[in-house]
């Protein structure tokens, strides 16, 4: 492998934490300094960009759907366009933003300063892994252009491999889009294990680093089954193999095992690390150490490895034998109990805890009710009788989002404002920030609560058009769509006028105790000059910040 | 290019090596699991269809297998010995061990295809390119779809493996790695190993079974 490199005995070494040196947005110039770098905080931004854009781009599919579905009729678009938008949406979202948001922009940022390390592992496959992933993206997005698909971001066959769509393309990007994850997932835990500073023992960790790796090991596990699995869906699709196909002795139930073998793990790919956003900000704005540290760092393990089992939930009307659903069902309430540990543990936290209140503490609130009230129809929905009423209907569509949408959206956006004078330097203003915060959760409401009932009441998903007793309730979430998305625009022009005129933050303007802290904000391009020597846990709060900060410091 | 390249992220050159081989061993699990899907559908239409499998099964030849597994086994050797020297710093006999390994991957692929042109005659394909004269029943044919997907996956392995091979054994030769220098050495071995491993769960799957 081969870096800059600097000889091992002729470090330069000017101790403190790199403040007399520009920092990081200005230690090099030209676009190729960006393009080509292998600085884990410039690649950090520039997925932030590219996946700020897939959310837009998915938000506008979104937005699509739902004023279709503002009148029981037609309104605008036919069947078919209405079919690919909500495969496109689906894919959008799923891919390109909720699995890639937090781990390669805010764990690519912060990772390697909380570790004391002056980069990942491997910067090269970092640099690599983004434009692996931005290759994926224009496969999947070039697909829309080559004919779409319109078989759901589920891709059941045998409706898509018989599809006269861009079924394969689309298999074949999101493949490309599993090696890019696998990718950033080596480098996450590698750095964890062999990056960590001087003292940086497991148990001293900040737990988003936690966090990162339990994710990175189901990205390890399950994302290649996945990619295979496409891939068989891909060639049946293009040559007719028919690897599924009853006439030739397959069968399609089997396509389901395999893609849902991947696709429960991955909602907790998803989830996972907002836990680690979460559990940092609850530290940080109560100024208290986790109530506690160990059972928040577990349950992630536990969670990483109980998910592997869950995935027949999926498919209680696939034609499971009772006993299979019972054991399905059973084993998936189980991993309700490892996230409820983390909620009372996020809760316990608080207490005797002196709270100052800003805007990722009130994202804070949003995800527990939405976690909370999603996870809960989750165990609703993992019972097989209750599933068989619900299966297939906007009941399984609200679940979904309030878990997956409220709890990674909710996360990548307390993370957004939790870091941003970490990463710029520079404060947004925090009465606009509470504003649209209140707005983006009564928006998602809004939009999502309506679906529960609609489901309930037998609205079925994946139409364009529904009987007139279910417009009003409609009418009510394409409303709520609609604030939620100027809500989140809102959002990010806050914090895009911040870039500019948002006053300067300081090194660790919300007293947090975190190591990413102890750096300069923006940090300079190396992180460290000389790598910290850590002698204390990253939530010592009962250390006064000078101390805190002396007993993190190179020596 | 000096030999000792220590990368600025790292302190020491030990754990630049092991975080290499740390990550090798990660990409490994993740390559593993790659296959891992087509074993689940193999155990899945097996499960179904005991007896067509079988009669599908009789169709190859054990011999070839087996040659197969005989060089595969003796390439790992031969890679497994270029570890070895490389670390003693006996780069140039390292190289050619690699490159002799390098010769068994092609052989191993030349008598694959000498399997698969008498699959062709015999129109023994997968299931939608199947033609036999009379259709046999679905599960003779998932057992052939299978057969090609697992094998053929497997063969593009060998053939990146193969690539890997060459390059490394091409730059050893050219005294890049050495008695200090050999994680990329170890990791090629390593891909190779797993290349082998692979191949002797295929074998007993396709060629033993009756
Ligand atoms: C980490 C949080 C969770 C996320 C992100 C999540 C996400 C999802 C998604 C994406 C689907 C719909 C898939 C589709 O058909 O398109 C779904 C369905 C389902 N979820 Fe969850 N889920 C979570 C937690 C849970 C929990 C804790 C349980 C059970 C205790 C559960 C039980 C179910 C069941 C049974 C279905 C299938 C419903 C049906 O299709 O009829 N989920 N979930
Ligand atoms: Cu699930």
């Amino acid at each position: 492998m081969s870096q800059a490199t600097i000889d091992a005995d002729a470090r330069p070494d000017p101790l403190g934490v790199g403040a007399e040196h520009p920092d990081y947005l200005r230690a090099d110039s030209g676009l190729r300094s960006w393009l080509l770098t292998k600085d884990h905080k410039r690649i950090a931004l520039m997925y932030y960009v590219s996946v700020v854009l897939f959310l837009g781009l998915g938000g506008i599919f979104a937005l699509v759907l739902r004023t279709e579905l503002l009148t029981p009729e037609q309104t605008f678009i036919d069947a078919n366009t209405y079919n690919q938008m909500f495969t496109l949406h689906g894919v959008t979202m799923v891919w390109l933003f909720l699995i890639p948001s937090i781990p390669t922009i805010f764990g690519n940022f912060v990772l390697p300063i909380m570790l004391g390390a002056k980069d990942l592992a491997f910067p090269r496959i970092n640099l690599a892994s983004y434009y692996v992933f931005l290759l994926s993206a224009i496969i999947l997005l070039g697909a829309m252009l080559a004919g779409g698909a319109d078989t759901g971001w589920t891709f059941y066959v045998p409706y898509s491999t018989t599809s006269p769509t861009a079924v394969t393309w689309m298999g074949i990007g999101i493949f490309v889009n599993g090696i890019s994850s696998i990718m950033t997932a080596v480098n996450f835990i590698v750095s964890t294990h062999t990056l960590r500073a001087k003292g940086l023992n497991w148990h001293r960790m900040p737990l988003f680093v936690w966090a990162l790796y339990g994710t990175s090991i189901i990205i390890l596990f399950a994302t290649p089954v996945l990619g295979m699995s496409l891939i068989l869906v891909a060639l049946d699709h293009s040559f007719g193999l028919g690897l599924f196909d009853p006439r030739y002795g397959g069968d399609p139930v089997l396509y389901q095992h395999l893609f849902w073998f991947y696709s429960h793990p991955a909602v907790y790919i998803m989830v996972l690390p907002t836990f680690g956003v979460i559990s940092e900000i609850v530290c940080s704005f109560s100024h208290n150490p986790p109530a506690s540290y160990r059972a928040i760092a577990y349950s992630s393990l536990g969670i990483a490895f109980v998910g592997f089992f869950t995935w027949g939930h999926h498919m209680f009307v696939a034609g499971l034998s009772e006993f299979d659903a019972g054991v399905f069902g059973a084993l998936s309430m189980f991993v309700a109990i490892f996230s409820a540990i983390k909620v009372f543990t996020w809760v316990a936290t608080l207490r005797g805890g002196s709270i100052s209140f800003a805007t990722p503490m009130l994202y804070f609130l949003w995800f527990l009710f939405l976690f909370v009230f999603g996870g809960m129809t989750g165990v609703a929905v993992a019972t097989q009788s209750l599933d068989v009423h619900w299966h297939d209907t906007y009941f399984v569509v609200a679940h979904f989002h309030f878990i997956m949408v409220g709890g990674t959206l909710t996360g990548f956006l307390a993370a957004a404002h939790y870091w941003f004078p970490k990463m710029f330097g520079r404060l947004y203003d925090e009465r606009v920030g509470l504003l649209t915060s209140v707005a983006v959760f009564i928006g998602f409401v809004f939009t999502f609560l309506p679906q529960f009932l609609l489901g309930n009441a037998g609205m079925p998903r994946r139409y364009f058009t529904y009987p007139e007793r279910y417009q009003w309730l409609n009418v009510l979430s394409t409303g709520g769509a609609w604030l939620l998305g100027v809500g989140l625009l809102l959002a990010l022009l806050n914090l895009i006028v911040a870039l500019k005129w948002g006053k300067r933050a300081g090194p660790n303007p919300w007293g947090s105790r975190s190591f990413e802290w102890i750096t300069a904000s923006p940090p300079s391009k190396h992180n460290f000059e000389e790598t910290p020597d850590i002698a204390r846990s990253a939530y010592e709060y009962s250390l006064s910040e000078e101390v805190a900060h002396e007993r993190a410091k190179a020596r | 290019m000096s030999a000792q390249r220590l990368a600025e992220q790292f302190e020491t050159l030990e754990k630049q090596d092991h975080a290499a081989r740390l990550g090798m061993w990660m990409f490994l699990g993740s390559e593993t699991l790659l296959f891992g899907a087509l074993f689940a559908a193999y155990a899945y239409y097996r499960g179904i269809y005991p007896e067509e499998f079988v009669q599908a099964l009789h169709h190859n030849s054990v011999a070839l297998g087996t040659t197969n597994t005989v060089v595969l086994i003796t390439s790992s050797f031969t890679v497994a010995l270029a570890v070895h020297f490389v670390r003693e710093g006996k780069s140039r006999l390292a190289a050619g061990l690699l490159a002799v390994s390098t010769l068994f991957g092609a052989v191993f692929l030349v008598v694959k295809g000498i399997e698969y042109t008498h699959h062709i005659h015999e129109n023994a394909l997968p299931a939608g390119a199947y033609s036999f004269l009379d259709q046999p029943p679905g599960g003779v044919v998932m057992g052939y779809t299978l057969y090609w997907f697992m094998t053929g996956l497997h063969g593009l392995h060998v053939i990146a493996g193969m690539i890997m091979l060459a390059a490394v054994g091409v730059l050893c030769w050219k005294g890049r790695y050495g008695a200090h220098r050999n994680v990329a050495v170890e990791n090629v071995g390593l891909y190779w190993h797993l290349v082998d491993v692979v191949w002797i769960f295929l074998w007993p799957l396709f060629y033993l079974t009756d």
